[in-house]
């Protein structure tokens, strides 16, 4: 069988250079076609991480944030330009994604992620896309993945450096809290509206982000499970970290005492902020 | 002597310095010759109990500590010391 069997003359037109790669080809095409992908976040991380799995051909985007796009995110919010300032991101979002690939089911969800809402939302989706970049939704997103069974592309960014890991902790592989165990005190941390970020940060971060995420849904090659990976923009350099299961972790590890969704802004001691608020800002 | 490497969100801490060489057979001498040098960073990497904060986490070389010996992991020269706090924007008041 050839590998543009069953594609649209316009999709073998369009997906060309996947086709004739061997690790994709015509399988791993139509296996992105049938993938889906949740981002948490139309923001800095979200914005290249979701335009490149579209124009990848991922068969559904779904896209959560509650934000509406201000002009201090258009110094690296791809998705979004100045005739949107004022509207809801997702609305830019799905607009600018729908123009890049109508085989895309692009789903916006302009509504809020919080413990009541986590799980129905993830659970449709084959992988998730963290590019929140608040503690509250952070440790949200890690939890109901986990419980989910569902592999969480992970993403950060500060100034001009970037994190980069994939959890999947239902398989023994680590998670955020692994790493983590347990949030800064509030005011402890600068965000990134008092710190600042270098505006081409999150389109790196972002990118690997879609990246990785393609490489899991192909199984191609090392995907980042078990690793953490640290950019150092200011050197250029990437180094990469291992990522265990701490077996004293509260979620994965070999006593849990997290068995369902907790009051993350309580246990933060911080109000979450939309999903790509805080990489936004 | 082993190498801090000092995170961005740390550095004006150590005048700006990304990295740091230091003295020290074990983690925590380590860790003290490096707050002796540009103090502040002790009362960053452990809490009042002396043991590593929850939300930093600290490497040697690609290990983590917290998996490990802890405060007690063995340093050797050429060793580099990795501090990675946890980073997000949330914190700001809403």
């Amino acid at each position: 069988m050839g590998p543009a069997r069953g594609f649209t003359p316009d999709q073998v037109a369009r997906y060309a250079r996947h086709l004739i790669l061997p690790e994709v080809g015509g399988a791993g095409q139509r296996k992105l076609l049938s993938s889906s992908v949740l981002l948490l976040g139309a923001g800095g991380l979200g914005s290249p991480a979701a335009m490149y799995l579209t124009a990848a051909g991922v068969g559904k985007v779904g896209i959560v944030d509650f934000d509406t796009v201000d002009a201090s995110n258009l110094q690296r919010q791809l998705l979004h330009g100045i005739n949107d300032i004022g509207r809801p991101k997702v609305e830019s979002a799905a607009r600018t994604l729908r123009n890049l690939n109508p085989d895309v089911e692009v789903v916006p969800i302009r509504e809020h992620l919080n413990s009541d809402t986590a799980m129905e939302m993830f659970a449709p989706y084959d992988i998730i896309v963290d590019g929140t970049d608040n503690f509250p939704t952070r440790y949200l997103a890690n939890d109901a993945a986990h419980f989910l069974g569902k592999p969480l592309v992970h993403g950060s960014i500060f100034r001009f450096e970037g994190r980069l890991a994939l959890f999947d902790s239902s398989k023994g592989t680590g998670c955020y809290r692994c790493l983590f165990p347990e949030p800064p005190p509030p005011g402890s941390v600068q965000s990134c509206a008092e710190a600042g970020v270098f505006g081409v940060l999150p389109g790196i971060i972002g990118s690997m982000m879609a990246f990785e995420t393609i490489k899991y849904l192909l199984d191609i090659g090392r995907p980042m499970i078990g690793r953490y990976l640290l950019f150092e923009g200011e050197d250029m350099t990437f180094r990469e970290l291992k990522l265990r299961q701490n077996k004293a972790c509260p979620l994965c590890g070999e006593n849990p005492t997290v068995r369902s969704l907790i009051d993350y802004e309580a246990w933060c001691g911080v109000p979450a902020m939309e999903p790509s608020e805080a990489a936004a800002s | 002597m082993a190498q801090f490497r000092i995170p961005g969100p740390l550095r004006r801490l150590s005048n700006g310095e990304i990295t740091v060489e230091v003295g020290g057979s074990d983690l925590g001498s380590a860790i003290d010759a490096l707050d002796a040098r540009y103090p502040g960073f002790k009362d960053r990497l452990l809490d009042e109990r002396g043991e590593l904060r929850q939300f930093v986490n600290v490497y040697l070389n690609d290990e983590d500590v917290r998996l490990g010996s802890g405060l007690s992991a063995k340093v050797a020269d050429g060793d580099e010391i990795s501090i990675i706090p946890a980073v997000a924007g949330g914190a700001r008041a809403t």
